[in-house]
């Protein structure tokens, strides 16, 4: 089945910042697969790697950055002219010139990435339009005059109020909503097949959010492709994937459907992190006893730190003696698709 | 923790800690003070590193130019007018290796052009030497003394012009020793007077606004506006012909600082304006500190290294103005010497044409100004070790 | 040293506050217009409570919270303060002198933990700041009860001589947190203190906060735009929209009944840790209105649901509709609406 079929496998990735005072492992050894149509969500707190894991996986990672190892396979379709079949084949991105032909047909057309910031993705002295139509004449052959339709169409897809006076707008006069719409817009112009979303509501406010994330969760179903959604934030993880994984100090600690993930969770890491969350239910426990927050002990390491053993023990509370201060813990799966790498679950 | 970290750069790699524990590595790193981080980050530029030692050695030979030149830089060699830099040799006549020395110049004339031409009388030789003596002099108004950090013992039959004489017997190099004196320093004095400008007029425009603000924004728009040289040029055909040359010095640096104090003063302003606005100022408001404190002790450090390397970017620029005015010979006159006096003598180009060694002060400024944007650029690197 | 409690007075009372900002436009800065950033905000703090003043950006809390301490001149409006040396003082009409007493006991920790420490001072200096400034303890003294600061905010005392640049940002916020409580204050404007921090750090200084306020007998006005955040710390929560309190009541009556529409919607929008499917959410059209430009009547009504006629033409008053529970809205008393939380 298509919808089932892995669309890119990342294997091993490690992604090294060799700065003057020390190596940063942003990325240290991460295995995941997107697939087709779906959503995988990537949730872990600042430093962890998730948003290096994301521009590695476009060639984008600043220098002194480096993919170290690891393969990126993205298995892409290539349309025949002829059949009506079509094939696909795999191409390891890890692999690729950064700034090659090969790489930027791929970035912006196949995967596109909207961030964090929507006017860091605008150039503020352009119109919204130009912008738009700029990146559909760089992937199709298509007109000017086609390409704004297209555009025109796009940011009435986005739901931007009067699309076509919106093409002629420069990124000030919209509001933050509304340039993320038009970003957004510009990401999916070329039907890509995977859409990277590297916190795109954080800098939004909640009312604003929730309309961004409603969007994003239509488009999909509209446009078919996959998304990759990188947050901070549990509360959307619920929201909008349906794989997660957990990331900390550059690994990934826990992989499972958004479900298992809140329901029964098993890495340390995960359990403490849900249990640190304030809850709106909290509201009404106010009056009998103040309900305290768990917390995680201590904070993430110095990055340069390299620790032996598990990454996360120092913090862990149920740390074993003599196992995770020295020996790394492997994947286990513990039931189909729940995958987690700690010592407690790892089968003798 | 991944922040202090990208932030301070290679400040926590070069600090040489290997001998230290790790612990008390970390914690002179946490305990280090702007300047202190400042000083890690500006080690790293090698470059701004050797620049500032050049600069050093300049100053120093502007400083003890009296016992650095071999020659009194007034006194005219008559019989070695227009000679050619000397030549130093290590081997003689014999094939022999002998410590470095000059033979002695004899001068004979072209006998069509009736150009003097100098030629080395290889019977006679002269050794250099370290500390000889030779013409005396005040060291600073303050010691009397003849010694000369080298030359030879007999100047007068054997003498040593490394980069010759000018037309009139005078030593170059004792010249741009002397003439550094005045041309690296007119510099330092037109920068203190544009820091103290630059300093008072954007403090008052940045701190209290309004009005005061609008009116020097626009004296700086209007001053800024004018050309450079024209407006030199009025200013120092205003000066007095019969002023001595002190006070002409003193004018010339202030008519070079005129324009030096506009650019600081926006410096300081919008610095002052922005750092108004931080929290961390509104947060010692609330704890009481007084306006002076918060001015003296929160803003200005905050800004002192801006202020720093805003007056190393203006150095070479007050040196090159030196130059060009005494140049065009509306600056500093002779018997006064700076390197723009001494290019004075190459304005002509038959003189240029024959005498190429009275060019070489350009070699001088050149690698002054080249220092100064070295070490500026080394210095802005460093100066906000707190930058995101 | 015991004070007698006033436990039926409020310790802050905030009345008609209002911070216009002017806009200016053109070679002559004339003023064109008026942002009415913070525009006639009333309401009551108790002496050990904390109120949650929440809303989105723009919506005029932090300003609010900055015109109340008279770190910006409100424009007008009076702010009731229970000053225990001056007694009861409206700070807006202080002089300078008096000011500086009161911020003795009316303190800020600030959002930007980054912004809000000078990166050239020790933790001697930041913290002592206020003791000297405020003749409070000098030389030894002051070192020591830094020391007592850095420890009751859970660091180590040897930290006194380190740099802020030493500390992470939940580090830094418990210095922030020294600074404010060295002078032993009675009220601190918490202005979203842990809205820049990773999950795991802001649960730590949520529960710092929490066992402060017991030790020391505080008084929070807690700003934040996150809701879960707020609900988990306030006694009570005040609802802004458009420089404007639209419902203010005790924090579990507001998550379980609220009154006004804007408060549902904004309970509504919060991702929600919970991946079961939830009742249709509401969303909200447009956005934000323009505090320069507001619409008539009721500031929401453009987006509002349940809008009637009258919503365009009249602005509803802040109404107190059960003991305690006050709404600025015309269908107050009409509408049954859904909160975040269900019993």
């Amino acid at each position: 089945m298509l919808g089932n079929s892995a669309l890119v496998e990342i294997k091993n990735l490690r992604t090294y910042f060799h700065l003057p005072e020390g190596t940063v492992r942003a990325v240290d050894g991460v295995d995941l697969t997107i697939r087709r149509g779906r959503t995988l969500g990537i949730v872990g707190e600042s430093g962890c790697g998730k948003s290096v894991t994301a521009l590695s996986l476009l060639r984008l990672v600043p220098s002194p950055g480096r993919i170290e190892g690891g393969e990126i396979l993205f298995y892409r379709t290539v349309e025949e002219a002829s059949a009506s079949s079509a094939l696909t084949d795999v191409i390891d991105l890890a692999r690729l010139e950064p700034n090659g032909r090969e790489m930027r047909s791929i970035r912006g057309n196949q995967i596109s990435m909207v961030f964090q910031e929507p006017m860091s993705a605008l150039i503020p002295v352009r119109t919204v339009g130009s912008q738009i139509t700029e990146v559909i004449t760089l992937h199709q052959k298509v007109s000017e005059a086609e390409a704004r339709e297209i555009a025109a169409d796009m940011l009435a897809r986005v739901r931007l109020p009067k699309p076509r006076q919106a093409l002629d707008d420069y990124p000030f006069q919209l509001s933050g909503g509304m340039r993320q719409r038009a970003v957004i817009a510009m990401a999916l112009c070329c039907r890509p097949k995977l859409l990277i979303a590297d916190e795109p509501t954080t800098a939004l406010d909640v009312t604003t959010e929730a309309q961004i994330l409603d969007l994003m969760r239509e488009l999909q179903k509209e446009f078919g492709m996959a998304i990759m959604y990188i947050t901070h934030n549990l509360g959307v993880i619920a929201e909008m994937a349906e794989t997660v994984a957990v990331m900390y100090l550059g690994k990934v600690v826990e992989l499972t459907d958004v479900k298992t993930l809140f329901m029964s969770p098993l890495h340390p890491y995960t359990r403490a992190l849900l249990r640190s969350i304030p809850q709106l239910t909290d509201a009404v426990a106010r009056g009998t006893k103040k309900p305290r927050l768990q917390t995680i002990e201590g904070m993430v390491p110095d990055p340069y730190s390299v620790l032996p053993g598990c990454t996360f023990h120092p913090r862990c509370p149920e740390r074993l003696p003599d196992l995770c201060d020295r020996v790394e813990p492997g994947v286990s799966e513990v039931a189909p698709g729940h995958s987690v790498k700690c010592h407690l679950y790892s089968s003798p | 923790m991944s922040r202090v970290g990208s932030v301070f750069g290679g400040a926590r790699a070069r600090l040489g800690w290997r001998k230290e524990s790790a612990e008390a590595k970390e914690e002179r790193f946490y305990r280090a003070g702007q300047w202190q981080l400042v000083w890690w980050r500006f080690r790293r530029h090698k470059l701004a590193q050797a620049a500032a030692v050049v600069l050093a050695i300049f100053y120093l030979i502007a400083a003890f130019a009296e016992f650095v030149s071999p020659h009194d830089p007034l006194y005219r060699y008559k019989q070695f007018a227009a000679c050619p830099p000397t030549g130093i040799y290590i081997r003689d006549l014999n094939g022999r290796f002998r410590p470095p020395f000059v033979y002695q110049v004899v001068r004979t004339r072209d006998p069509e052009t009736m150009r003097p031409i100098y030629k080395a009388n290889a019977e006679v030789t002269a050794p250099i030497k370290l500390f000889v003596h030779g013409s005396r002099y005040r060291l600073w108004g303050l010691f009397d003394c003849d010694l000369h950090l080298f030359g030879t013992e007999d100047p007068e039959t054997a003498p040593l012009f490394l980069l010759g004489t000018d037309s009139v017997g005078r030593d170059i190099l004792s010249r741009i020793f002397f003439g550094g004196r005045i041309s690296l320093t007119v510099g330092l004095i037109g920068v203190a007077i544009s820091f103290v400008l630059g300093l008072i007029l954007g403090g008052i425009s940045g701190y209290f606004g309004g009005a005061i603000d609008e009116v020097i924004q626009r004296i700086i728009d209007v001053l800024i506006s004018l050309p450079t040289i024209p407006l030199w040029m009025s200013l120092a055909a205003a000066l007095p012909q019969n002023w001595p040359q002190l006070r002409i010095y003193f004018a010339t640096t202030i008519i070079l600082s005129i324009l030096g104090w506009t650019g600081l003063a926006r410096v300081v302003r919008g610095k002052l304006l922005s750092m108004r606005e931080e929290d961390f100022v509104l947060a010692a408001r609330l704890d009481g500190e007084s306006e002076w404190r918060i001015i003296t002790s929160y803003m200005l450090p905050g800004f002192a290294s801006y202020i720093i390397v805003s007056l190393t970017g203006s150095l070479p620029g007050m040196i090159l103005g030196e130059t060009a005015l005494s140049f065009l010979g509306i600056g500093l006159r002779p018997p006064t010497i700076s390197w723009g006096v001494m290019l004075q003598d190459a304005q002509d180009i038959m003189a240029v044409a024959q005498l190429p060694w009275v060019l070489s002060p350009v070699v001088f400024v050149v690698i002054a100004v080249l220092m100064f944007n070295f070490l500026g650029d080394g210095l802005r690197d460093a100066a906000d070790p707190y930058a995101m | 040293m015991p004070e007698p409690t006033h436990q039926d007075e409020p310790l802050l009372e905030v009345k008609d506050l209002v911070k216009h900002f002017p806009i200016r436009r053109g070679f002559l800065k004339r003023v064109v217009g008026y942002v009415r950033a913070v525009d006639g905000v009333s309401f009551h703090v108790m002496e050990g409570e904390t109120l949650g003043l929440v809303g989105e950006s723009g919506c005029g809390k932090t300003t609010a919270g900055r015109s109340i301490l008279r770190a910006i001149p409100p424009t007008s409006g009076e702010v009731w303060f229970r000053d225990p040396v001056l007694g009861p003082v409206d700070v807006t009409k202080l002089d300078r002198e008096q000011l500086r007493q009161v911020w003795r006991n009316m303190r800020v920790i600030f959002q930007d933990p980054y912004a809000s420490l000078s990166p050239r001072m020790t933790l001697l200096d930041i913290v002592g700041a206020p003791l000297r400034a405020m003749g409070l303890a000098t030389g030894k003294e002051l070192e020591d009860r830094v020391a007592e600061m850095l420890q009751l905010v859970g660091l180590r005392p040897e930290y006194m001589r380190r740099y802020p640049h030493a500390f992470s940002g939940g580090q830094r916020q418990r210095i922030g947190l020294a600074r404010a409580l060295a002078p032993n204050p009675k009220f601190v404007i918490c202005d979203e203190p842990v809205s820049a921090l990773d999950v795991s750090v802001q649960a730590q200084i949520l529960n710092l906060l929490e066992d402060l306020q017991e030790k020391m007998g505080l008084t929070y006005l807690f700003v934040a735009h996150d809701l879960s955040v707020v609900a988990h710390i306030s006694d009570r929560v005040a609802v802004m929209y458009v420089g404007k309190i639209v419902e203010m009541a005790p924090t579990a009556e507001l998550f379980l009944s609220p009154r006004h529409p804007y408060t549902e919607a904004l309970m509504s929008a919060i991702p929600r840790p919970d991946p079961r499917p939830r009742e249709k959410r509401i969303l909200l059209k447009g956005e934000v209105a323009n505090p320069a430009n507001p619409p008539s009547g009721c500031y929401f009504h453009p987006r509002c649901a349940y809008v009637q006629d009258i919503c365009a033409k009249e602005e509803p008053p802040l109404e107190e509709i059960s003991p305690g529970h006050w709404v600025k809205c015309h269908l107050a008393r009409e509408l049954r609406l859904t909160g975040a939380v269900q019993l």
